[in-house]
């Protein structure tokens, strides 16, 4: 019968359509990073190093960063900024340090998520390096000093005069299945120094 | 508009389906009985029957909830429940409201109404018709059972925000996921069902821009339905792998973002809130004009008006999200759109009063139902375009202001819309004119009473009182007091509304006309009352 063919047909588009508003659902995951990263809208930074390509300083102004530190939920470490406050020329390399120590009596895992305000300075803040870009370990009772080397790209808006950059601590022991990630770097680090 | 008479006259096969008609297959000749009539039935009448009293039945079940949230805030201090199941009832409540009752209820007057409306015998698709409604109540059976688990059902509210769903909930969430699941197919294959029917049966002649609103209204929520329904599986599917499987959609430290839950959901819950109110702008454009004896005023603007509500939902789920720490740009733009969905919607409040203008008015009880939509919806959407102020917004969010505006317009709005529709094509469905007396009742003591429970919540939430807490600071008390009043007389006046909805179905009362009311029109006022169990099997000629 024609109108069933032609109800068929419809059930079917409809049905392409549901699925493909199913799969929208979860395509707005990865569209969300990208969206966020290409604006900077949510306060996230690089996950990964950036080279610093040495671009001119410019002397002429003053950029205050902030730091502070949290931990979240159920983390026990002690978690500080060691500079608090950094006023730095736009271009020019810094490195600032943040104090750890696992006073728990077990092994933990913790992984450090950034989060910049106002927003819009994320896009201008390179990190050459930072802990945050890995999962840091420290056995019970251990303690170490984390470096996050950084630069403010010279593009950034001149109403941008100050911003803050917050780091969480997350428990992430649960999820680290590696059992060599339990070697933090930067525990020989802080023992040299 | 239509002549159905006409017809008649040209085909030997009767329209109507009059019993024992010798034209007719066997199908015709009978209505099955007893339980395996409801269990197998196929025809969009009993269909739409089931999920009325469906839809009915998880109305009364969440206002019973909404008794206990009211009974616990009665006066300050914890008196009857403590907060774990108090957040249950207020989480619960918000779920079986907007997905067992208005949702439902909505799906049951398509069925029933839309092959009616556009001269179909039945919906296109009846098999999956009865599937799509027989899972619904396994659907909302585990959602209830969840609450006798250990640790109680779901208690993160309606809008389930990661991470109080995924790291802070327990282990009835597994349940709350899938419940939603089936819901979600349901409305799914529901909204296909429609889609179908419409594109493909309706009658010669039957236009597109002939169509009666309500249909045009249900085409497009149809099309809201499997636009958004399927992202709403996916963020429940998401809740369900952070919680249970590791991943870390919403978990920061795993990489994910919180607020990208709210987006996801709010992506769907802003398009599910005009799911919720389109049908019944359809349901307010039928009854006014026949009540007031005039066309209905600017039929192709309502259309237009319709679609554009409908497309603007897409692009302000962010207003639910202004304190979240968004740039000002957005802000912005999210304040702007959610404004300019107040022009289509203000073309339809217009057309409705200008229908109602020098018109030959009478106000039976659908009409009042609809004046008093009308009236009391404008009122929510006025709270709306106040909560869609940014900077304003930063005061009342969460606050009880919200609760106000949300509650004016689903249940002055979608609800009240609902009983209108109910009386007004009941009489239609039993062939009985209902009880009179008893729907006058219901209509005033509704009226009032929600009044006395909605109202005074704009107050206390200017004043700062928050949402979804069981106790309250004390300068609240004189204001819960008569809130919780109003709501007790709101849920009590139901159960005349019951009362006479049984006495309907036992086709109490004095008998209609084909058309029933002085002033209708439409096909399905030219079919006999009450309506035959099988209609148009010959289709109509519109003209």
């Amino acid at each position: 019968m024609a109108l069933q063919s032609e109800n068929h047909n419809m059930v079917f588009r409809l049905v392409i359509i549901t699925c493909a508003m199913f799969g929208f659902g979860f395509a707005m995951v990865p569209l969300y990073d990208v969206f966020c990263d290409i604006t900077g809208i949510n306060g996230k930074t690089n996950e990964t190093a950036v080279v610093y390509s040495a671009p001119e300083i410019d002397t002429s102004r003053e950029v205050a960063v902030e730091f502070i530190t949290r931990t979240h939920k159920g983390m026990p470490w002690e978690f500080s900024a060691t500079t608090q406050r950094i006023v730095v020329h736009p271009g020019e390399l810094n490195t600032v340090e943040f104090y750890v120590r696992n006073p728990a009596r077990r092994d933990i895992v913790a992984q450090a998520i950034p989060s910049v305000s106002p927003g819009t300075a994320a896009l201008y803040l390179n990190k050459t390096e930072c802990f945050c870009f890995n999962h840091q370990p420290l056995a019970a009772g251990e303690e170490a000093l984390m470096p996050m080397q950084f630069y403010v790209d010279p593009q950034i808006p001149d109403d941008v005069t100050v911003f803050t950059v917050q780091y969480t601590l997350f428990d992430v022991t649960a999820r680290a299945d590696d059992p060599k990630s339990l070697d933090n770097p930067f525990l020989s680090g802080s023992n040299a120094e | 508009m239509s002549n159905v008479a006409d017809s008649t006259a040209s085909n030997d096969a009767t329209l109507d389906g009059h019993h024992g008609d010798a034209h007719h297959d066997d199908h015709h000749d009978h209505i099955p009985k007893g339980i395996s009539r409801w269990l197998l039935t196929t025809n969009h009448k009993d269909i739409g029957t089931l999920y009325l009293w469906f839809a009915f039945i998880m109305f009364l079940v969440g206002g019973a909830m909404a008794m206990v949230i009211r009974a616990e805030l009665f006066q300050p201090g914890m008196q009857i429940v403590d907060p774990n199941f108090f957040n249950q009832m207020t989480t619960v409540h918000g779920l079986i409201m907007v997905f067992g009752a208005v949702m439902p209820a909505f799906t049951g007057l398509a069925n029933w109404l839309i092959p009616m409306m556009i001269g179909a015998p039945d919906m296109a698709l009846p098999r999956m018709n009865n599937w799509s409604f027989w899972i619904l109540p396994f659907a909302f059976l585990i959602l209830l059972s969840s609450l006798f688990m250990e640790g109680g059902g779901p208690s993160f509210g309606w809008t389930f925000y990661a991470p109080l769903s995924t790291t802070y909930s327990n282990d009835s969430t597994g349940l709350f996921v899938f419940s939603v699941h089936i819901m979600g197919i349901s409305s799914i294959m529901g909204a296909i069902n429609v889609i179908v029917t419409i594109f493909n049966m309706r009658a010669p002649g039957m236009t597109w821009m002939k169509m009666p609103l309500f249909v045009w209204t249900w085409l497009i929520t149809a099309f809201l339905l499997i636009a958004v329904m399927p992202v709403l599986a996916g963020a429940v599917t998401m809740v369900l792998t952070d919680k249970y499987f590791g991943t870390s959609f919403f978990d920061a430290a795993g990489g994910g973002d919180p607020v990208m839950f709210q987006h996801i959901f709010w992506f769907f819950g802003h398009p599910e809130v005009y799911i919720m109110i389109l049908p019944a702008f359809g349901i307010i454009s039928q009854i006014i004009p026949t009540f007031s004896r005039k066309p209905l005023f600017g039929y192709a603007s309502m259309v237009y008006a319709t679609a554009s509500i409908a497309l603007l939902s897409f692009i302000v789920w962010a207003h639910h999200m202004f304190t979240t720490g968004m740039p000002y740009q957005a802000e912005i733009f999210f304040m702007v759109a959610t404004m300019l969905i107040s022009v289509p919607t203000g073309v339809k409040v217009f057309n409705w009063v200008a229908t109602m203008w020098r018109g030959s008015m009478t106000f039976e009880i659908p009409m009042m139902f609809a004046i008093a939509f009308v009236v009391l919806f404008t009122i929510g959407g006025l709270s709306g375009l106040m909560l869609a102020i940014t900077p304003v917004d930063f005061q009342y969010h969460d606050t009880y202001f919200v609760v106000a505006h949300f509650h004016y317009v689903l249940v002055t709005g979608a609800v009240f819309s609902i009983m209108a529709a109910v009386y007004y094509w009941l009489p239609k469905w039993t062939g009985k004119m209902f009880d009179i007396t008893l729907a006058k009742w219901h209509f005033w003591c509704s009226l009032i009473s929600v009044n006395v429970l909605f109202f005074p919540m704009h107050f206390v939430g200017l004043a700062g009182m928050p949402r979804r807490i069981p106790d309250y600071a004390l300068q609240f008390a004189d204001f819960n007091k008569w809130i919780s009043i109003g709501g007790f007389a709101f849920g009590l006046s139901q159960l005349i509304f019951l009362a006479l909805l049984i006495k309907a179905c036992r086709k109490q009362g004095e008998p209609v006309s084909d058309q029933v009311w002085d002033g209708a029109e439409g096909l399905e006022w030219e079919i006999p009352s009450p309506a035959p169990y099988h209609t148009f099997d010959t289709p109509p000629v519109v003209k």
